[in-house]
């Protein structure tokens, strides 16, 4: 039972990490209809950079800080970097996110080297929320489930709440009828790419510390949450929610499995010694880390455009 | 009267293929122009041309400042609104969501007529009642009494309109005519492409024809009926 509920509290709140981090990719997506390779780098920096910034100050400074000067950082990458590049075409654009990519990592491992850097949870958010059947379950957790929850409530609100968030709303789908009508569209699409990296680098904050903050975080999740776009369809917000609490349920329970076909035979009663070292024998476990891109291949042949999508292709 | 809005000399591209050839067209003040011709002409180019949604050469003026080459949202601040064909609502956003982002900053001349939501919803009541329905599920001729309107919340002086009437049942064309008869006694200034030559006909100080990109016709209704050859070569289908 208390198996079953722990599994479940962590799930929710890797899923809502990933929400976290597919929700501006998602919204970058539909508005400049370009899939931002470099997302999960900026959840990189945020991880790196809170380190930095925890280790000579504290982590609440970090807390602050480090997604408003990776904000900053993506306002610029638009401004300066992807703004010139369109008139090129999406193939140009996914090229250059591909390419800053890359020159993220390979400025990280400059910066802080090639090794797990000691970011860590802090002492005040250190121990047991509460303590169940002999399990325990961390004050940290909770603080993730915490500020995710806040982040998704603030984006509801200020995307239906404000003047602003009407503006992105009209422009995800017309764009260049939202800025006949008089709104400074390439502005808001600046505020929109600043706003998304903001959100990657606050889910690399708090996840830095609980996961591991290291050259190939950003690789790691960076695939995951493509898998949790695609599956929510693309530009979906609602879908990103649907898709990443169910990738971080499957993958949650999935790891804490350790059954395989094999077991479920034996349990059947039938013993037979020739399948032994078959693929029978690999547990549910194993495959974890397998299961989101199975998801995605299925999604993609049963429903092409999503759970939630709109759009075609 | 005095010139508001001038095509001078304007070619537009869409990609490789090269849609107006050098037209040349005039809006007054306070007036209504219309805009005729078959279609696949370069109509709604040359509006888009104006809007600064296509790329253009040679110069187009707005209060004889030259704004080839702006943004669209920067026109659109000088006091211009677009009605573009096909309507574009936002189809997620509700009717008084679609009205409100109609609203916008002004630059320059102070506008000529300011209008509210509550103008709006007396003068298309149906949109009254459903002011908190997605613009998505309303009919063809609701979206396009929004589109009209939404456009106007931004008080222009200037409007462009392409094919408002296209598809609509009679009973909308005739709102639509008495919205444009609503703008002609404010003053407000409309380059209208049309395909209904009637409606055209009955709002519109001015006539151009375009054919192959480029103006065939200039002057009133009156002159290009009298001239059937013209209707012949340019309108007819």
């Amino acid at each position: 039972m208390e198996f079953i509920l722990f599994t479940l509290l962590n799930g929710l709140s890797y899923g809502l990490l990933l929400f976290m981090l597919s929700s501006g990719l998602t919204l970058i997506f539909s508005m400049m209809g370009v899939l931002n390779f470099a997302h999960a780098s900026f959840y990189m920096l945020g991880a790196y950079f809170a380190y930095s910034i925890s280790v000579n100050l504290s982590f609440w400074v970090a807390f602050l800080a480090a997604p408003a000067i990776v904000a900053g950082l993506g306002a610029a990458v638009e401004r300066y970097g992807l703004r010139h590049v369109h008139k090129y075409g999406h193939a140009a654009e996914l090229l250059f996110t591909f390419g800053l990519s890359y020159i993220v990592v390979e400025l990280v491992q400059v910066t802080w080297g090639r090794a797990t850097v000691q970011y860590s949870i802090p002492a005040e958010l250190d121990g047991p929320l509460f303590t169940l059947y002999g399990t325990s379950f961390p004050i940290y957790r909770g603080f993730m489930m915490l500020v995710a929850s806040l982040m998704m409530l603030s984006i509801y609100l200020a995307l239906t709440r404000t003047r602003v968030g009407l503006v992105v709303q009209a422009a995800l789908t017309h764009p260049s009828m939202v800025e006949a009508l008089g709104h400074n569209v390439p502005r808001v699409f600046t505020l929109v790419f600043a706003g998304g990296c903001g959100l990657a680098a606050l889910a690399g904050v708090i996840g830095g510390d609980a996961f591991v903050t290291e050259p190939g975080m950003a690789a790691t999740v960076g695939s995951i949450i493509f898998v949790v776009v695609v599956v929510g369809g693309l530009g979906s917000l609602a879908g990103a929610l649907i898709a990443s609490l169910l990738i971080g349920m499957v993958q949650t329970f999935a790891v804490s499995l350790d059954y395989s076909v094999l077991t479920l035979l034996t349990a059947l009663g039938i013993q037979e010694t020739a399948l032994r070292g078959s693929v029978l024998r690999i547990t549910v476990a194993q495959m974890a880390p397998m299961l989101p891109y199975m998801l995605l291949v299925l999604v993609l042949i049963l429903r092409p455009k999503g759970l939630m999508g709109t759009r075609e292709g | 009267m005095s010139e508001l809005l001038a095509f001078k000399d304007v070619h537009a591209f869409y990609g490789k293929s090269h849609v107006l050839f050098g037209v040349d067209m005039v809006v007054n003040e306070g007036e209504i122009v219309s805009l005729l011709g078959r279609n696949g002409t370069g109509r709604s180019t040359a509006l888009k041309a104006a809007m600064g949604l296509v790329a253009a050469t040679g110069s187009i003026e707005f209060r004889r400042e030259t704004i080839t080459g702006l943004r669209a949202f920067e026109i659109a601040r000088r006091g211009i609104g677009y009605v573009p064909e096909g309507r574009d609502v936002f189809p997620a956003l509700t009717v008084e969501q679609n009205l409100i982002l109609g609203e916008k900053k002004r630059r320059g001349v102070p506008s000529k007529a300011q209008w509210s939501l509550d103008d709006m919803y007396n003068f298309f009541p149906h949109l009254k009642e459903r002011r908190h329905t997605s613009a998505g599920v309303l009919s063809g001729g609701e979206q396009q009494m929004l589109t009209l309107c939404r456009t106007l919340m931004g008080n222009p002086d200037m409007i462009l309109i392409d094919e408002p009437t296209e598809g609509l049942a009679p009973r909308i064309v005739d709102l639509v005519g008495e919205y444009l008869i609503e703008l002609r006694n404010k003053g407000i200034s409309v380059l209208l492409v049309e395909q209904k030559l009637s409606i055209a006909m009955k709002v519109s100080q001015r006539v151009y024809v375009m054919g192959h990109g480029s103006i065939v016709f200039e002057g009133t209704p009156t002159e290009l009926l009298a001239n059937a050859t013209l209707c012949k070569q340019w309108l007819e289908v």
